[in-house]
């Protein structure tokens, strides 16, 4: 590597880094435990765990098959429908969860609807939690998925195909495994996102303990009043989304936007 | 167009004619404050005011890490005494203003609400403001006063989130402030809570120690005292103090 990149490498490590390093300076720590363990922060951190899983497994289950009709499907407008679908990473989330009232509000174009005909409202319940954190989320998914479908080798799926095996079979068989290193890799993207989303769940889903206060935005309220526990709790979630990204293997990564090998 | 130049010269003691006042203000003091600082301006020619808007516990957070400000007007007494204890005040305090707290409802009051006591009803889609922040504790405090329980489906982290809540329709009603009524206009109506049950929210404004301008500062606070700037906060639903 050369030097000059080398130096700037460096200081990128440590834009990241100062910040994490000041939290854990400024931190409390003789009082920790106590915040940790606190009814609030215990709540919260349950709630986000339980909405952040569902909101990945959404991404995932319509993600997947979205990111396959863009990387492989011809039709009129394609760039613009991708676009469409990753406008939210570019959105600011208030927006977004305004944007999801006019949609799926009480009053919204489809809300309104749901409350007639099914009493469902999803502002201020669990459910919107989920819905705003997927908004944000889902495209992390696609992008990564995407990127691999269209690196992987069509010859691979091709051959499957004369080989006799459906459709669904090479999909299942072929395919996926392929992409499995990128299908992780955006999972474990949208999920870190959905953990740390607060704009849209706070805008869309409001915030009460136990229905809609996810973890990040306990943080953002006791950072009103007793800043000590904003940090505690700020460096919990840095906690377990560092140990999962540290959890991605390079090699996972080192996967996606590369011509995938698929051993003999 | 006055052309001002960018020399320093140490000899000024009137308000120097290339001078800005730079004012943090709480986020509820936005529209009031940005006429105060244009009337201010006009009567003060060449004195600009440069003004920052936000939450009062993110100012007095932004004052405490160094920022620099001449003066600093807040939503409440609480943030006002944060600042004082870190010894950050360049005089001492005053109340320039107060708010009141009010039912926020759709036009037409669709749900017919009239106090406090209906707020209790569980078929209500009731927002407050988070109590970590003034309008929500103000909010509880209108509640124990009046000997309800309300149990809000959401606590907004500001009062503007409250206010577009119910503007959206998706809650029927919730506690504001009478200048956020005013600011809504017709797009939202207001139910009074009654003098006996209502808090009154107290604004002080304070010059800060070490200020870059502090015969700007104390000129400011004297315009927002004089009887031109308590009309222009008294259009946007303040009252004196």
């Amino acid at each position: 590597m050369p030097a000059p990149a080398l130096v700037l490498a460096i200081v990128a490590v440590a834009f990241f880094a100062l910040p994490l390093v000041g939290l854990i300076w400024r931190a409390p720590w003789s009082n920790a435990w106590t915040y940790l363990t606190a009814d609030t922060a215990l709540t919260a951190l349950r709630l986000s765990m339980a909405t952040s899983l569902c909101a990945t497994a959404l991404s995932i289950v319509f993600g997947v098959p979205l990111a396959w009709l863009l990387a492989r499907v011809e039709f009129p407008g394609r760039g613009a429908v991708r676009a469409l679908c990753l406008l939210s990473m570019v959105l600011p989330p208030v927006v977004g969860g305004v944007a999801l009232f006019f949609a799926l509000g009480r009053r919204g174009l489809v809300g309104q609807y749901l409350d007639q005909w099914f009493d469902i409202t999803l502002p201020f319940t669990t459910a919107g939690v989920v819905v705003a954190q997927t908004f944000v989320a889902m495209p992390f998914l696609v992008i990564t998925v995407e990127a691999a479908l269209r690196q992987l080798d069509p010859r691979l799926e091709d051959a499957s195909r004369t080989l006799g095996a459906s459709r669904w079979y090479t999909y299942r068989r072929v395919t996926l495994p392929a992409i499995r290193p990128a299908l992780t890799a955006g999972a474990v993207l949208a999920w870190a996102r959905a953990l740390g989303e607060f704009g849209a769940t706070i805008t869309f889903a409001g915030n009460f303990p136990g229905t809609t206060q996810t973890m990040p935005l306990a943080v953002y309220l006791s950072l009103e009043t007793n800043p000590e526990e904003a940090i505690v709790l700020a460096l919990l979630m840095i906690a377990i989304s560092f140990t999962v990204l540290v959890g991605l293997r390079d090699r996972w990564f080192g996967a996606v936007g590369r011509p995938v090998q698929v051993a003999a | 167009m006055l052309v001002v130049s960018c020399g320093s010269s140490g000899t000024s003691d009137a308000p120097s004619a290339d001078a800005t006042v730079t004012v943090f203000a709480a986020a509820s003091l936005t529209a009031a404050f940005t006429e105060l600082g244009d009337a201010f301006t006009a009567e003060n020619p060449g004195v600009g005011v440069t003004l920052n808007f936000a939450g009062s516990s993110d100012l007095v957070a932004q004052i405490t890490e160094g920022a620099p400000v001449d003066v600093f007007a807040s939503a409440d007494l609480a943030n006002m005494a944060e600042l004082t204890d870190a010894g950050l005040d360049g005089d001492d305090p005053v109340l320039f203003a107060t708010n009141l707290a009010e039912i926020i409802v759709e036009p037409g009051n669709p749900t017919g609400i009239t106090g406090v006591a209906d707020l209790a009803d569980d078929d209500l889609v009731v927002v407050q403001c988070a109590p970590e922040v003034p309008c929500g504790s103000y909010a509880e405090q209108i509640f124990a006063n009046a000997g309800v329980v309300v149990t809000p489906s959401s606590f907004e982290e500001n009062v503007k989130a409250v206010v577009t809540k119910v503007l959206l329709g998706e809650a029927d009603a919730g506690i504001v402030y009478r200048t956020d009524l005013i600011a809504a206009g017709a797009d939202a109506d207001g139910v009074t809570i009654g003098d006996d049950v209502n808090v009154v929210a107290e604004y002080p404004i304070v010059s800060i120690a070490g200020a870059p301008n502090p015969d700007g500062a104390r000129t400011f606070i004297e315009f927002v005292l004089s009887p031109a700037g308590q009309e222009i906060l008294a259009s946007y639903g303040f009252g004196s103090p």
